[in-house]
């Protein structure tokens, strides 16, 4: 066997993962680790500016690819910047292992120089954390780390790893395990037989059913048996945020997404439903609005692979814990043996009303002659790219136009933080997923404020070349927060201008990248057309938008789903 | 409601501070909590007991079901069980109170274990509620000093708690 120190076993495990990009940043408490990087070409490096930008690339990899990300910081400074993203991570279940480094194992306790409790810090936003105590189970560990990350219900992972677990001159033995072995963690591999039984026989004499299926679609892949279900049974569907893709959009069945920012259709149809099947889901608050109010009428049937989601805060009438392709492939099959059919007259009326419902509102917003509406920019941008681009956000109004009005056919496109809400994610996570999808069009749908929490990852992009296209909806106001002081707090717009903004254009540019500005109407579908068409440039687009324009569908605070704001002055 | 959650759990460093974080974190009541070594080596037992209502107790045992290093665990509260807590206690015993306490000792079934002129230390085991009872009997009046170390439970008749 080989003889090798902590540090090169680290390494070399990551090799033996699999792993091929680590993010990161050096720092003294894992000066070892990156001199081990150094020695060797298989796993390569990205050096970013920031350690959060580290973890969202990491993540935006991980969210595009469905694979591990991996992160290495040092301890201290470096560790604690990572934990943004890491929470990122966690409330949107991303699977990743972070690497930090940390002060030697003899100094901990003592106030040392760089010192954190990582342990102690990242434990509520981790799946798990390691803190390595021999150098000899640093193999081990890795192999648990990936496990754990990637399996089950996915999520951060974190390794502390002392700088004497990485000391160059100390050799150990190493062999990377095949198997891991964890006699107290077991996700389920199937759902209950009975259960998914009893939810088909509900699912089939549904006079008012709705399909309402989340990130976990996405995560554990399983976006072609929930489609191949939903066709087969004709009924309607809405996602969550986090399932953005799982079903194609442009489909008829599909009714939006549904939600605070949900469409009327979607938020209609769920709130007026007989049968709710959620497949992995979590009836977040930003879905159900006040959970007394939420679907009245409805019996629920919950799929997902984490049992303590499931009647978390809705109780469920069937649950079924599972990974959620198997239990849909289960489904599939029980329908497609079942003598008993759809209720088509039933089924029929319920289209009739949903179309009614679209019809009523669609979505819908008011252009304007010469002011360039947010909404118009992403309805071009979808235009010019098919629909095919994988598109990256960031958090506020601008998030929301891009999830209602970029129409997503494929599951892992759409990017963004839905569950922590992390403004700073986009231009990072577009950065990793660029890194690996080269002849990929990647766009960060930004906001000015937004895009100056990670503003800094210029560099990255520059030294790397990643030519992702930055869409800065520019409408010179944290405009999330505005329309709800607009809303809530009678226009007192408190704190929420930014003022005295960058030029962005001559900032892109000294990063060495090319600045578009559009502010004409005119010119934003040419000038859209010649950013795509700098296919190996960086180019930072500054568009100014409606400074005035809010995000609707908006559902009224502690109301039930179907209670919404349309426009400024419509509620219903 | 009261319940009597009972796990076992990895014998790791940390894995107690992510069981006490667990119930921090998501709001959960700790009313008393004890954990010791078991005869496995590698495995730790807990017991914790805690209040709220069923859907709260469902989630505090999925929740903690999630933790990589919880290996098993039970609700003692959901079948018959034994719960036992010990108790010492320092009183205040001078003149007539000293025969008084020993009787109510007595009763309680407890023992004294130290004595000096004007201090009895009293052992006494049982369930929460019996330990409650002999404060109550005494008086708090006279009482000095108390040290309580939680519950521990076990269940009745066949069913254990092992890997
Ligand atoms: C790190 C962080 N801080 C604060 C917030 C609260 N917040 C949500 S949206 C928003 C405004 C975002 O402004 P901008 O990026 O310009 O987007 P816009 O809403 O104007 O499209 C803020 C401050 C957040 N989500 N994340
Ligand atoms: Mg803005």
């Amino acid at each position: 066997m080989e003889l090798l120190s902590g540090a090169d076993m680290l390494i070399r495990s990551l090799k033996d993962e699999g792993i091929e990009y680590i993010y990161g940043y050096p720092g003294g408490a894992a000066l070892h680790i990156y001199d081990a990087l150094f020695r060797q070409d298989e796993v390569k490096h990205i050096l970013v500016r920031h350690e959060q930008a580290a973890v969202h690339m990491a993540d935006g990899y991980a969210r595009a690819t469905g694979k591990p990300g991996t992160v290495l910081v040092t301890s201290g400074p470096g560790a604690t910047n990572t934990i943004t993203g890491i929470a990122t991570a966690f409330m949107d279940s991303i699977p990743m292992v972070v690497l930090c480094g940390q002060v030697a194992s003899t100094l901990i306790g003592e106030d040392a120089f760089q010192e954190t409790d990582m342990m102690g810090v990242s434990r509520p936003v981790v799946k798990h954390n390691f803190s390595v105590r021999h150098p000899e189970e640093i193999p081990e560990i890795i192999r648990k780390a990936y496990y754990i990350a990637a399996t089950g219900r996915p999520g951060p992972v974190v390794v502390d790893i002392p700088k004497d677990m990485t000391t160059p001159n100390e050799r150990y033995e190493y062999s990377y395990p095949k198997k891991v072995k964890l006699r107290s963690y077991n996700p389920a591999i199937r759902g209950h037989a009975g259960q998914i039984k009893k939810a088909v026989d509900m699912l089939l004499a549904a006079k008012r059913p709705i399909i309402y299926a989340g990130g976990g679609v996405v995560l554990g892949k399983a976006s072609d048996q929930l489609t191949e279900l939903v066709r087969m049974l004709g009924y309607p569907i809405t996602n969550t945020l986090m399932g953005i893709g799982c079903y194609p959009a442009s489909d008829k069945q599909h009714l939006g997404w549904l939600g605070m920012h949900g469409t009327y259709e979607a938020n209609m149809a769920m709130h007026h439903s007989d049968l709710i099947l959620c497949v992995g889901a979590r009836f977040d608050d930003r879905v159900t609005n006040a959970t007394e109010k939420f679907c009245p009428g409805a019996r629920i049937i919950h799929v997902d692979i984490d049992p303590a989601s499931i009647s978390k805060t809705i109780d469920a009438d069937v649950p079924i814990v599972g990974p959620v392709d198997a239990v849909l492939k289960e489904m599939l099959s029980l329908v497609k043996e079942s003598k008993e059919k759809p209720d088509a007259d039933a089924i029929a009326s319920w289209w009739k009303q949903i179309d009614e419902w679209r019809a009523f509102h669609g979505m819908r917003y008011e252009t304007s002659p010469d002011v360039i509406k947010p909404q118009e920019v992403i309805e071009m941008l979808c235009r010019l790219t098919n629909g095919e681009a994988f598109v990256t956000s960031d958090v506020g109004q601008h998030q929301m136009f891009a999830a209602q009005y970029y129409k997503f056919d494929k599951p892992n496109r759409w990017i963004n933080s839905g569950g922590l809400g992390t403004m700073g994610f986009g231009l990072p996570a577009a950065m990793g997923i660029k890194l690996t999808h080269p002849d990929d069009e990647v766009l960060c749908i930004t906001g000015e404020g937004s895009i100056q929490m990670n503003i800094q990852e210029l560099s990255t992009c520059k030294q790397y070349n990643l030519p992702v296209k930055i869409i800065n909806l520019n409408n010179q106001a944290l405009g999330m927060v505005k329309q709800w002081q607009d809303m809530n707090y009678e226009s007192r717009h408190s704190q929420s201008y930014m003022e005295s903004l960058p030029d962005f254009i001559k900032l892109a540019e000294a990063y060495g990248h090319v600045g578009v500005r559009i502010d004409k109407k005119e010119d934003l579908e040419t000038k859209l057309k010649e950013v795509l068409a700098m296919k190996d440039k960086l180019v930072f687009v500054d568009i100014y938008v409606d400074r005035f324009e809010h995000v609707y569908p908006m559902q009224v605070a502690r109301g039930a789903m179907k209670d919404m704001w349309l426009s400024k002055t419509e509620r219903v | 409601m009261r319940r009597i959650i009972s796990v076992l759990l990895e014998n790791e460093p940390g894995a107690l501070s992510r069981v006490v974080g667990l119930f921090s974190q998501r709001n959960y009541n700790i009313e008393s909590l004890t954990v010791a070594p078991t005869e496995d080596e590698t495995l730790s037992r807990l017991t914790v007991t805690t209040t709220g209502s069923d859907k709260v107790i469902e989630q505090i045992t999925k929740q903690l079901n999630k933790l990589i290093e919880v290996v098993k665990l039970v609700d003692l509260t959901e079948g018959a069980h034994i719960e036992r807590e010990l108790m010492l206690v320092k009183l205040k015993a001078t003149g007539s109170q000293r025969a008084e306490i020993k009787r109510t000792v007595d009763i309680f079934r407890g023992q004294i274990v130290d004595v000096t002129s004007s201090v009895y230390t009293v052992q006494l085991a049982g369930d929460s509620e019996k330990l409650d009872g002999f404060i109550q009997a005494i008086g708090t009046s006279g009482v000095l000093e108390v040290v309580r170390t939680g519950v521990s439970g076990i269940a009745r008749g066949e069913k254990v708690l092992s890997l």
